[in-house]
């Protein structure tokens, strides 16, 4: 218990309460351990897909842009990128952008099939 | 097929075993999946740590929707079943433990302070409040026209009993300025490159002293999950989730605005009375999010389901809002023509989920019953959905067609 009151020296006004409490308290949880599933999602085939990979991919899973909705205008893309860009500071030229943004729109253009 | 899709409000296909799982080794992913009544809506169930399948948006970070039939069990939403929302690769950080977790509280008060989870579980009063956790994009799939960002169902809510202790009395204790403004909160969420901007959110002074927002480390009578924000996270009652910041490290009292990311960039709404604006147009002047919006479900009859005609049916459901309370749930079972009250269940605090329930008896056909949930505040659900450009803040009458035969 030692350790435990010693972490109260820097609070003096609390430690009555504390050491009334710590009787009462529950242990404290666990440090859970943490394991994810596997990534899977993978960026749907297209030209320019390896640009597209190493752009979008630095920062998020592919079903980031796998789950937005299918046939967007390219402004959609467009903005997309910019806010990637702009806000989230994805390093990335203008040419860059250009190459990401003409394979969003063409290989995002069709609605999935079910067997996806 | 589509239009039959369209009819539900989630198809479960594949491995249902995977639903009876959870207590043997059901931890690899399977075919599982879930069809959202979206264009596009098509999600796998995954199982993460400490959860129960559940529909995965995202996987890197882990953006993890609740399945829907689970808002018909009660009007608290399981730790297991609770939806997942993080912003940045990186997120779940790693290494965070109870035992030597610390919060830091500084800026513009008289004394900072640097608390561990032992000093805040005793050395304060213990709080607990049922409140709902609704993300501001929930439903954002559904808007019409559509918009970028997370495509979610209506399943990135749930209510929760948050044991903790109150901001208030943290802020108190340190003594805030009079010269402050407002105060921060960071979590240890950290971006995957420095020029990412890190999750931060604000309230105003006023707002983070008005006694309700505390700081939980208990969720339904367990440690927080690690995808929750173990172990201490934020709870700002009535107000959506972006501010109920998770693995919570700091408190920093300004004197004047916070120039966050997420507070002057993201998570804004039109600054008008309906937070909308023309579909397709944007916003000339935004403020940022607040207060949930009155809404409601119906839990047990999914869209597109048939029903036995000529029998009493049981409808039932939850509602919440803001925080003003719910005043009352209608039921239509004629598409919105005619309204009968139904009986409210029991009252768990004006922040959390309030069970609703009645019944109807339906001629055979086609039938498109509504529910519409009132607050105390006067406030009632829209039977049309107004538009913004980031689909925050959908509370739209949302109708379920069924067949009675």
């Amino acid at each position: 218990m030692k350790p435990v009151l010693a972490a109260y020296a820097g609070l003096a006004a609390s430690a009555l309460a504390a050491l009334g409490g710590l009787a009462a308290a529950q242990p404290l949880s666990a440090p859970p351990a943490y394991s994810p599933p596997p990534e899977t999602s993978r960026l749907l085939d297209g030209p320019d897909l390896a640009q597209a990979q190493k752009h979008c991919m630095a920062c998020h899973s592919a079903d980031y842009v796998n789950t937005q909705p299918r046939g967007m205008p390219e402004a959609f893309w467009t903005a997309e990128v910019a806010k990637m860009r702009t806000a989230y500071g994805a390093p990335m030229t203008d040419d860059d952008a250009k190459v990401v943004v003409k394979y969003l729109t063409a290989t995002y253009a069709a609605s999935p099939t079910r067997s996806q | 097929m589509d239009d039959l899709r369209s009819h539900r409000r989630e198809v479960l296909a594949g491995a249902l075993a995977l639903m009876a799982g959870s207590a043997g080794g059901a931890r690899s992913q399977t075919a599982a999946t879930v069809s959202l009544p979206f264009d596009n809506g098509e999600r796998p169930l995954g199982v993460y740590p400490q959860k129960r399948p559940m529909i995965v948006l995202t996987q890197r970070p882990p953006q993890l929707e609740t399945p829907f039939e689970v808002f018909d069990h009660g009007a608290f939403t399981p730790n297991d079943a609770f939806f997942v929302r993080y912003h940045l690769s990186g997120a779940p950080p790693r290494g965070l433990n109870a035992a030597t977790h610390r919060l830091k509280i500084g800026g513009a008060v008289e004394t900072p302070l640097d608390l561990g989870m032992d000093d805040l579980r005793t050395s304060f009063p213990v709080v607990e409040m049922a409140a709902v956790n609704q993300c501001s994009g929930n439903g954002r799939g559904f808007s019409s026209p559509r918009v970028g960002g997370g495509q979610l169902g209506n399943g990135a809510m749930g209510s929760a009993l948050w044991r903790g202790v109150s901001l208030r009395a943290l802020l108190d204790k340190a003594g805030v300025k009079p010269s402050a403004k407002a105060v921060e909160f960071n979590g240890a969420d950290v971006p995957p490159m420095r020029v990412i901007p890190d999750f931060i959110k604000a309230l105003s002074v006023d707002h983070a002293r008005q006694g309700e927002v505390m700081l939980a480390y208990e969720m339904n009578g367990a440690p927080l999950p690690l995808l929750n924000g173990y172990p201490l996270r934020l709870i700002v009652p009535g107000y959506y989730g972006t501010y109920w910041v998770k693995h919570l490290t700091d408190i920093t009292v300004l004197e004047q605005d916070s120039q966050s990311y997420f507070m002057q960039k993201a998570y804004r709404v039109p600054d008008n009375d309906c937070a909308c604006t023309p579909p397709g147009q944007p916003a000339t002047q935004t403020r940022p999010i607040g207060k949930l919006n009155v809404r409601s479900f119906i839990t047990n009859v999914q869209d597109g389901q048939k029903i036995g005609a000529g029998k009493r049916v049981v409808l039932r459901g939850i509602a919440f809002d803001g925080g003003s309370g719910v005043a009352g749930v209608e039921v239509s079972a004629d598409g919105g023509k005619a309204w009968t009250s139904a009986a409210l269940g029991q009252d768990h605090g004006p922040y959390g989920f309030r069970e609703w329930s009645t019944h109807v008896a339906l001629n055979p056909g086609n039938h498109v019953l509504m529910a519409r949930a009132r607050s105390k505040a006067g406030e009632i659900q829209p039977m049309t959905q107004t538009w913004n450009p980031p689909g925050y803040m959908r509370n739209v009458v949302d109708p379920v067609r069924v067949v009675a035969a």
